[in-house]
């Protein structure tokens, strides 16, 4: 047999073996004893003083061939040989994916608050400031101001927690309206402002009714406001809580701090308008009132009515909230019960 | 005010259903509460004559009737009712038929004998008890005699007519009558009703002012003006009459009475009859004096008091004026004159009077919103005219009048610029003229615009504004346009408190907390718990209920108060949260107090769920302090923040609980809620704390400024040491802090251990130290040499032992 043919045995029954190798262990034995310096390709070639010189060159040339196609051979059998353990490793790692996932602490904002700075950020957007104040209120600001005069019919309306003859809890935000109007310096500028907080009702709560709820004042005065921007602000702001396939309707009313005054109704929410029992079949619901500033509460605190008008809106967010999310007992809001208050999760509203 | 249709369409040409109406009402003038028809649900209910009755053999008041209702054979029909009797035309309903209440009616017997349907009294047939006549009360319903027999019985019962009830707000009085609802629907309409003015057939032969006198205090009523009205018959009211009350939700009573109803919703003008015979001489309208009494018609005694207008003849009272009539003047079977009285009262003592006597009738409720000083005389006179024609008698000659009132009709300007300056619209003065033809103004044109003069009926407008309502609601709110303000540009931003507050409540819920919403007004003992400065209480003058007097001082019993509904409701893991306002005054004089914004936090129980990968600890002390902190932190308040033990809280665990400081000044507490108070508002062991938002506000916060990352590495020194029991971390961490050097970057307390292996009343502490070079490498021997001296020193100072 020829050196040459010697050879060409070991590299058949060298890449047999690797092809066959099992194991990483058992493919670095037969490469270290292919390659090794105690391997048949080293001993073959002890062989290769015997050939001629011209013959020498070729045979060493073929003998490294030989040795990169079993160094090929070994890191190809490696490849598979580290795939077949790795999927064997993941085979063995395979989890039940429907368990459930570790739980996570986190807290909800509360329903109204959510309602609430739904409003707030509109009405920023719409380059309105935000305004709070006090929650015990001076009759004079919640009521006279707002041109309702001590022996106003409409303020048994509003049924009053007073602290003393001429101290109570606010009946609305309204009184802000006064505030707002007393400080402002109209040369610097129009007043936008709308101003979220609590109120205090002498009312018995019941599934309609809450001895403390909420409401949100809005209030625009400028030299040139109409009735047109109320109704324009309003669908804006009911498209941006409710969806924008609500519609408003402006009905005839009664505030004394307003004039013209205007009950605002919604698309019913059960129905989307073709009428149904909650609506009274009218497919309308009412969420607020509005109107146009009464000229007495813009000279009451020192405005000129004859330069300065504008409109002003009260929306009460847990009457929003109960519509948009169809809680019937507005007692709810106020109870607390984390099963109630962490269902209002949904973010991006 | 429930109004009928068909006595709008005396007026009016109306054809549209009732509902339709109702709408454009709504949309136009004033809500529409309902309108409902008598026949609703009613079947097969048909006027039937009583042919003959005999008694029921087996029964002492049962009757058996045969009643003819129109068929080939009359129904024989058991009935109990004690005024059966033949020959009555009377309310049958049939075999298969359906009366109130849903109620249906078959072929039945009764107790043996065969009855085919029923007899039926007024509220059998849906009819409130409160509007049945007193005649009809206990009893079947009896028709006039020319009622045809075996019609359905809906028409001659006023049961076909639709009732819309208007819910009249303050301004709009004018609408709590048929004329003024008439005029509203004329404008919205665009009809020209015609309103006959009333003509009274007076007696020459009888003067009124012979027959009474009058005098009125014009402060208590601007129009006071009798009639006398002699030798009437007093006695049922004809069906028409009835009808029209009962649909309108008033009882009939007798003719003369029912006239005075009939005017008040006529007119919207109040009238009281009396018996002139009961009067002892003149009548005066005064303010009662103390202790004066008047029975009042509802039989009930009422004490009157100096601010009630009384009408008194020479020795009593005799009326409380515009609210209720007196009994001992009241018209009865036996009256023969009569004095009617139609007035104006002034609203303000009206209303305090109903107020007061919890007395708000028809009257005192349009006594209340203003009354048109124009119809007081038509009101009267067709009244006179009513009860003659109705009751007989003859109307005296004249009027007596106390005092009288017509006030200048107000005349107001306006220009179309400025109505549509107000609106948004583009309105030309002729259509807005053209709307105040529809309401019946007189406009006049006047240079660009017009001067309006508002009739006596709208007294509810005096300026523009009021008018440029009248044009917005009779153009249609619907045709407005929808824009947004233009003109000078505003910026809308938060202010720094605002973004401060908002920021809090989004830490606050990463953490792990819910925002809750309690109740503000609580009771007295729950308002003064967990006070963090001295404060008087806030109460209310008339609460509502003993569980909301007093105004809160603190936001924690709110939350615990929901921490107990949580726990009766099953729910025993709780983690809230409440951002509000509690209420403190420094004196008991102070009536107004000073609101300060709180924060404040609860947990109980499990922050999560114990799951199958996930074993939860009850929370403890250091839960609660790890959020605090957190929540402090993110606030970036200048300062150190302390944790100082705090035992004085009456409503906190003594022993855990301390009082938070920042940079020295205290803005809370922390702690576990004394188990007393726990068990008290039966919640679990609860751990809680509560701020001064208005002070974290307050506090200067940290410049906005970061420090580079070290780019040498640290070196970490473990120290693990036994200190008496008493000793605090805070004591340990200010000595290393200390006596740690200029590279002591990090200290971290990683185990605290007591019990075995340690001597009693000693611990074991043991502390991760990080020390960083941030200009260079650092080297191990100047850490060694900085750590050997805190060992050094907490040996000295804390008596520590290193281990
Ligand atoms: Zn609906």
């Amino acid at each position: 047999m020829s050196l040459r043919d010697q050879l060409s045995e070991i590299k058949e029954n060298g890449l047999a073996n690797i092809s066959q190798a099992a194991d990483l262990k058992t493919l670095n034995e037969i490469r270290v004893h292919l390659l090794g310096k105690k391997g048949p390709i080293t001993a073959a070639l002890r062989g290769i003083k015997e050939l001629t010189p011209e013959e020498r060159p070729q045979v060493g040339s073929y003998a490294n061939k030989i040795r990169d196609a079993i160094t090929t051979a070994v890191a190809a059998q490696r490849d598979r040989l580290e795939a077949r353990q790795l999927n064997a490793q993941l085979a063995a790692e395979k989890i039940d994916v429907t368990l459930p996932g570790k739980p996570v602490a986190q807290g909800q904002p509360h329903v109204i608050q959510q309602i609430i700075d739904q409003i707030v950020d509109l009405f920023l957007g719409m380059g309105y400031e935000v305004l709070t104040g006090p929650e015990v209120e001076e009759d004079k600001y919640n009521f006279e101001m707002m041109n309702l005069p001590k022996n106003h019919p409409a303020r048994d309306m509003q049924d009053t927690f007073y602290l003393s003859k001429e101290i109570l809890m606010r009946t609305q935000t309204s009184p802000m309206q006064a505030r707002a109007l007393e400080k402002h310096d109209f040369s610097k500028g129009p007043l936008k402002m709308i101003s979220p907080g609590i109120v205090y009702r002498r009312d018995t709560d019941d599934p309609t009714h809450s001895h403390q709820f909420h409401q949100v004042e809005g209030l625009v005065i400028d030299e040139h406001i109409t009735m047109a921007d109320l109704k324009g602000t309003l669908i804006t702001m009911a498209q941006n809580i409710f969806g924008d396939k609500f519609d408003i309707r402006l009905r005839p009313s009664y505030f004394p701090f307003t004039e013209p005054s205007v009950e605002v109704d919604v698309t019913c929410f059960n129905c989307m308008g073709k009428g149904c029992d909650v609506c009274k079949h009218t497919g309308w619901i009412e969420v607020l009132g509005a109107g146009m500033v009464h000229p007495n509460v813009l000279k009451m605190a020192g405005v000129d009515a004859s330069i300065y008008g504008g409109f002003a809106f009260g929306v009460g967010p847990d009457r929003f909230a109960m519509l948009k999310y169809g809680v019937d007992d507005i007692r709810d809001f106020y109870l607390n019960d984390v099963r109630f208050l962490n269902q209002f999760s949904k973010r991006g509203n | 005010m429930k109004v009928s249709y068909n006595w709008l369409k005396q007026y009016l040409k109306l054809d549209m259903p009732a509902k339709d109406l109702a709408e454009k009402i709504e949309r136009t003038a004033v809500e529409v509460d309902s309108v409902t028809l008598g026949e609703t649900g009613l079947k097969k209910l048909v006027v039937g004559h009583i042919l003959t009755m005999s008694n029921h053999p087996e029964s002492d008041h049962l009757h058996i009737c045969s009643v003819d209702v129109g068929e080939d054979t009359p129904l024989q029909i058991v009935c109990g009712a004690p005024n059966v009797a033949a020959g009555q035309k009377v309310i049958v309903a049939l075999p298969n038929s359906r009366i109130g209440g849903n109620v249906k009616i078959k072929r039945s017997k009764m107790r043996g004998v065969e009855s085919e349907g029923m007899i039926c009294a007024l509220d059998e047939i849906g009819f409130s008890k409160d509007v049945v006549p007193k005649e009809w009360a206990d009893g079947i319903y009896v028709f006039d005699d020319n009622v045809p027999v075996g019609e359905p019985v809906y028409h001659y019962l006023g049961m076909d007519d639709p009732i819309i009830d208007l819910d009249v707000t303050p301004n709009r009085g004018d609408m709590l009558s048929i004329i003024g609802t008439v005029h509203e629907l004329a404008a919205i309409y665009d009809q020209h009703p015609e309103i006959k003015q009333p003509v009274v057939n007076e007696d020459d032969s009888i003067d009124a002012a012979n027959e009474i006198s009058a005098t009125a205090d014009e402060q208590l009523a601007k129009t006071y003006k009798l009639r006398v009205i002699k030798d009437v018959k007093v006695a049922p009211s004809p069906s028409w009459l009835q009808i029209t009350l009962w649909n309108a939700g008033i009882r009939p009573i007798n003719n003369v009475v029912d006239v005075t109803n009939y005017i008040l919703l006529k007119y919207g003008q109040p009238l009281h009859s009396f018996d002139q015979d009961k009067i002892n001489g003149n009548i005066v309208v005064r303010n009662a004096h103390q202790g004066e009494k008047l029975t009042t018609l509802d039989e009930d005694e009422q004490e009157l008091s100096p601010e009630d207008i009384v009408i008194a003849d020479d020795a009593q009272p005799i009326a409380l004026a515009g609210v209720m009539g007196g009994l001992n003047t009241q018209i009865s079977d036996q009256t023969q004159n009569v004095v009617i009285e139609s007035a104006i009262f002034d609203s303000f003592h009206i209303r305090k009077t109903a107020q007061r006597h919890v007395l708000h009738s028809e009257a005192a409720q349009r006594f209340e919103r203003g009354i048109n000083p124009d119809g007081v005389e038509d009101a009267i006179n067709e009244a006179a005219a009513l009860i003659h024609q109705l009751a007989g008698g003859k109307v005296a000659k004249g009027i007596v009048t106390a005092s009288d009132y017509h006030p200048a009709l107000p005349v107001i300007a306006i220009t179309a610029d400025r109505a549509n300056h107000v609106l948004g619209t583009t309105l030309t003065i002729d259509e807005i003229q053209s709307i105040f033809d529809r309401l019946g103004f007189t406009s006049v044109k006047q240079g660009e615009g017009l001067a309006v003069t508002i009739p006596a009926r709208r007294w509810d407008i005096h300026i523009d504004a009021d008018l440029f309502e009248e044009i917005a609601r009779i153009y249609g709110y619907d045709n407005l346009p929808a824009t947004l303000p233009t003109g000078r540009q505003t910026i809308g931003v938060l202010t720094a408190t605002q973004r401060l507050e908002r920021a809090s409540r989004q830490i606050l819920e990463g953490i792990g907390l819910t925002q809750a919403i309690s109740y503000s007004l609580t009771t007295a003992e729950k308002a003064r718990m967990f006070l963090m400065r001295a404060s008087e209480e806030t109460k209310l003058l008339w609460p509502m209920t003993q569980d909301h007097t007093t105004l809160r001082m603190n936001l924690l019993s709110g939350l615990l108060d929901d921490v107990a509904y949580n726990h009766a409701h099953k729910v025993d893991d709780v983690a809230l949260y409440e951002i509000g306002r509690v209420f403190y005054k420094d004196s008991a004089d102070q009536i107004r107090p000073e609101e300060v914004e709180h924060v404040a936090g609860v947990i109980t129980g499990n922050l999560t769920d114990p799951s199958w990968n996930n074993h939860v600890k009850p929370v403890d002390f250091f839960v609660m302090k790890g959020m605090v902190h957190q929540f402090i932190v993110n606030l970036g308040i200048k300062g150190d923040i302390e944790y100082v033990a705090a035992d004085h809280y009456p409503e906190m665990h003594p022993g855990r609980t301390a009082d938070i400081l920042i940079h020295g000044h205290q803005v809370g507490f922390i702690g576990q809620i004394h188990p007393r108070i726990a068990k008290q508002f039966k919640v679990k062991e609860t751990y809680a704390f509560e701020l001064n938002m208005q002070a974290l506000i307050d506090l200067p916060k940290n410049d906005d400024q970061y420090q580079p990352i070290a780019k040498y590495p640290s070196i970490k020194r473990d120290i693990s040491m036994i200190v008496d029991s008493n000793v605090t971390n805070d004591q340990v961490v200010a000595v290393m802090q200390k006596r740690g050097g200029a590279y002591l970057h990090g200290i971290r307390l990683f185990d605290v251990y007591e019990g075995k292996n340690v001597p009693d009343g000693k611990k074991s502490m043991a502390y991760s130290l990080t020390y960083v070079n941030p200009r260079e490498t650092l080297k191990d021997e100047v850490v060694n040499t900085a750590f050997e001296k805190i060992k050094k020193r907490l040996t000295a100072d804390l008596n520590a032992e290193i281990r």
